[in-house]
């Protein structure tokens, strides 16, 4: 009975199949990487791009939302890298060492300082660097594609025992009129011991519909300490998919900020697992949402061993016609005893016609374990707003007083003050533009 | 300067004000008292333009603009402050932020240019001063963990700052020890002037004690239902509101 469906690819199914074969040959990486190239790209062969059928991707119908695949963009040249990173802004004046992609491909000559290595991804991949440090990330269909098609990227190392002082800034920026696809992979090494601030910037024009695919691996040894924040500023036409995958030794510090304000869809991933006792991950996301957009959080935190503690928080303000999407997964293997998770999405809609999806899941499987976790979608407390505007704030005033103080337990975990105060500044800047 | 005529309300299809009359002149300290639940803290509410009230009818006249289709923060620029019954707590909400936000929006309202950062702050501390309140609690986010007695002294720093013409208190004695209502009350004496106008919702002959009112009114069942002098306050202490609530049934 059961006849095998078969599937018709669309457009951009069809053109991920034929250029893979044409192009994989010119990507970096020895007879390893092609090995791991092939099995994703058959793999992608084999499903497709995930629809709404696939549970991991049921709120957000990759294949329907992609149905053409761009070109890659061609290496740009050294006058238009210039004036693309000149025109950038995003994280400027915080003094961080800047390592710059235009377009997807990583634009060389970065600074040096004692104790961090910045090298680009094929001297990498040729030098024996390894990727994919998590299993399970290999079954998802944009990490999966990411692997294939990787053709840039950088591989950043922090020595044993380094502080390195200054933010590391990873900018992307996008330019260009038409519409170009990105495979990027950064590969971050933190050495045991060693401390690192990553920012990542993602910015681009609205004009063009441009498909981003970034993948961020961070390997961080024992006692290292990492401080994460990423931002998506895409233009509003933009799909992007990005990936962090994070590996910790024991007792590692690591945190990680999502802040989305970009893209026509974006959908964050974190594979993230513990892989060393007395570790700590808080996990934290800000998403402003508006008009058409469509942005999704999909979270996998594995403790796979005992006494790690990790906190997810998530907010997602919503206005127009807008939808978020929040899935967290909490992992506890059987012998990961003394697990403390606590995870958190909580959704403001700004208006009638926005839309969350939250779904927060636990699989526990040992017993000596604390662990919860949380859904709220709601609008803003009319009590507050009165009492607000009985003070002489206008209602729009009002609302972006509650909003910022609503995202702010999510972005107030950022240390660096000049990070903190920047992120602070895009929250204003996009509730400045609402009025 | 405020002038309320017949005016009725109902929420959730249950009428609570009911054709209430009220003059307060320029200048006049009136007291309200009533019964629990006579439609005091709802009257205050109505004037200060909270949404959840449906106006039957009449009008409110703050020196002769009725100020009825008028948002909140309208009313809050031409002069109006509620004292809240109850301050509300808003986490994540710097107090100062708060302070500067609300001061810099009324006079932006108004037409006025905005407080620079020293001037707003000698403004704030001389408040904090006078009431008695710590610098640290104005680094807190509004009333967060603030002791009752706290949100009201709080409420007065912001009348101070705002200097709002015509104010109204819902039940600021309620909460207070005795040392902080003589020091609330010695706050709202201090603004006192020919231009400004108080409106104070009580349950406590005490609290006229500290602050003397011009006029004294009962309010049962959605209407005021008696008005006087100081006196009349003294005469509800003893005897209670026995005599209205019948009235009014
Ligand atoms: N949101 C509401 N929904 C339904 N009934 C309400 C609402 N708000 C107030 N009421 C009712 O209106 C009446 C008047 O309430 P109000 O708070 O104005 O009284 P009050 O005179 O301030 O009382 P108190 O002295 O206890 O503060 C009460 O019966 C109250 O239950
Ligand atoms: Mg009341």
């Amino acid at each position: 009975m059961a006849a095998e469906l078969k599937l018709v690819r669309t457009p951009a199914e069809e053109a991920l199949a034929e250029r893979f074969p044409a192009i994989k040959a010119s990507l970096p990486g020895g007879a390893q990487i092609v090995k791991l190239r092939e099995a994703a790209f058959e793999r992608f062969l084999k499903r497709g791009l995930p629809n709404r059928r696939v549970e991991e991707w049921k709120y957000t119908d990759l294949r329907a939302l992609m149905r053409e695949a761009a070109p890659f963009a061609p290496i740009p040249s050294d006058a238009e890298a210039a004036r693309a990173l000149g025109s950038a802004r995003t994280f400027a004046d915080l003094g961080a060492i800047q390592i710059a992609f235009v377009n997807g491909h990583h634009v060389p000559g970065s600074e040096t300082v004692e104790g961090l290595e910045v090298v680009p991804l094929d001297a990498a991949l040729a030098a024996g660097a390894s990727v994919g440090p998590i299993e399970a990330a290999r079954e998802d269909a944009a990490y999966g594609l990411n692997t294939a098609f990787m053709n840039d990227g950088v591989m950043i190392r922090v020595a044993p025992g380094a502080i390195v002082e200054r933010p590391v800034h990873v900018r992307f920026v996008n330019t260009g009129g038409s519409a170009f696809a990105t495979a990027t992979r950064v590969l971050v090494e933190v050495g045991e011991g060693a401390s690192l601030t990553l920012l990542e910037s993602h910015e681009g024009l609205d004009s063009a519909a441009c498909q981003l695919n970034d993948v961020v691996e961070i390997v961080a040894g024992d006692r290292a300490r990492v401080r994460h924040v990423r931002l998506n500023a895409e233009g509003t036409q933009s799909l992007a998919l990005s990936t962090l995958v994070a590996k910790l030794g024991a007792h590692v510090s690591f945190d990680t900020l999502n802040v989305v304000i970009g893209s026509r869809m974006a959908r964050h991933q974190v594979y993230l697992t513990f892989a060393g006792e007395h570790a700590n991950a808080n996990i934290n996301g800000a998403t402003m949402l508006k008009d058409e957009q469509h942005a999704d959080t999909t979270l996998v935190v594995d403790h796979a061993v005992p006494h790690c503690t990790s906190r997810e928080l998530f907010k997602t303000v919503i206005d127009g016609d807008a939808t978020g999407v929040f899935q967290g997964k909490i992992i506890v293997r059987p012998h990961a005893q003394k697990t403390d998770g606590r995870m958190m999405s909580a959704a403001v809609l700004l208006s009638d016609a926005g839309t969350m999806n939250n779904k927060p899941e636990l699989e526990i499987f040992a017993d000596d374990v604390q662990c919860a976790h949380g859904a709220t979608c709601g609008t803003l407390d009319e009590d507050l707003l009165f009492y607000l505007m009985a003070r002489g704030l206008p209602r729009a005033e009002a609302e972006s007083l509650l909003v910022q103080a609503f995202l702010g337990e999510a972005i107030e975990a950022v240390e660096d003050e000049a990070v903190r105060e920047a992120l602070i500044g895009v929250v204003s800047a996009w509730l400045e533009a609402r009025h | 300067m405020l002038e309320i005529k017949n005016l009725t309300v109902q929420i959730e299809d249950k009428k609570i004000l009911d054709g209430l009359n009220l003059t307060v002149k320029k200048g006049e300290v009136a007291a309200i008292m009533g019964p629990n639940g006579s439609g005091k803290s709802t009257l205050s509410y109505v004037i200060a333009g909270k949404e959840d009230y449906v106006v039957l009818d009449g009008e409110i006249l703050l020196d002769g603009e009725n100020i009825l289709e008028l948002e909140p923060n309208e009313r809050a620029a031409r002069g109006l402050f509620l004292a809240f019954q109850y301050p509300l707590e808003i986490p994540g909400v710097a107090t100062m932020t708060f302070l500067k936000a609300a001061l810099n929006a009324q006079r932006k309202a108004r037409g006025e240019a905005e407080l620079s950062t020293p001037d707003f702050m000698r403004r704030v501390n001389a408040a904090a001063q006078q009431l008695h309140i710590e610098k640290d609690m104005l680094k807190r986010a509004l009333n967060v963990g603030f002791s009752g007695g706290e949100k009201k002294r709080m409420e007065i720093l912001q009348m101070a700052l705002l200097q709002p013409r015509f104010c109204i208190l819902d039940e600021t004695d309620s909460g207070l020890d005795i040392d902080a209502l003589r020091i609330v009350a010695e706050g709202v004496n201090a603004l006192r002037s020919p231009d400004r106008s108080f409106l104070v919702i009580t349950h406590y002959q005490r609290l006229l004690n500290h602050i003397v009112p011009d006029t004294v009114h009962v309010m049962a069942n959605g209407r005021v239902v008696r008005s006087g002098g100081p006196e009349l306050a003294l005469e509800l202490e003893k005897n209670g509101y026995a005599d209205y609530r019948q009235q009014a049934a």
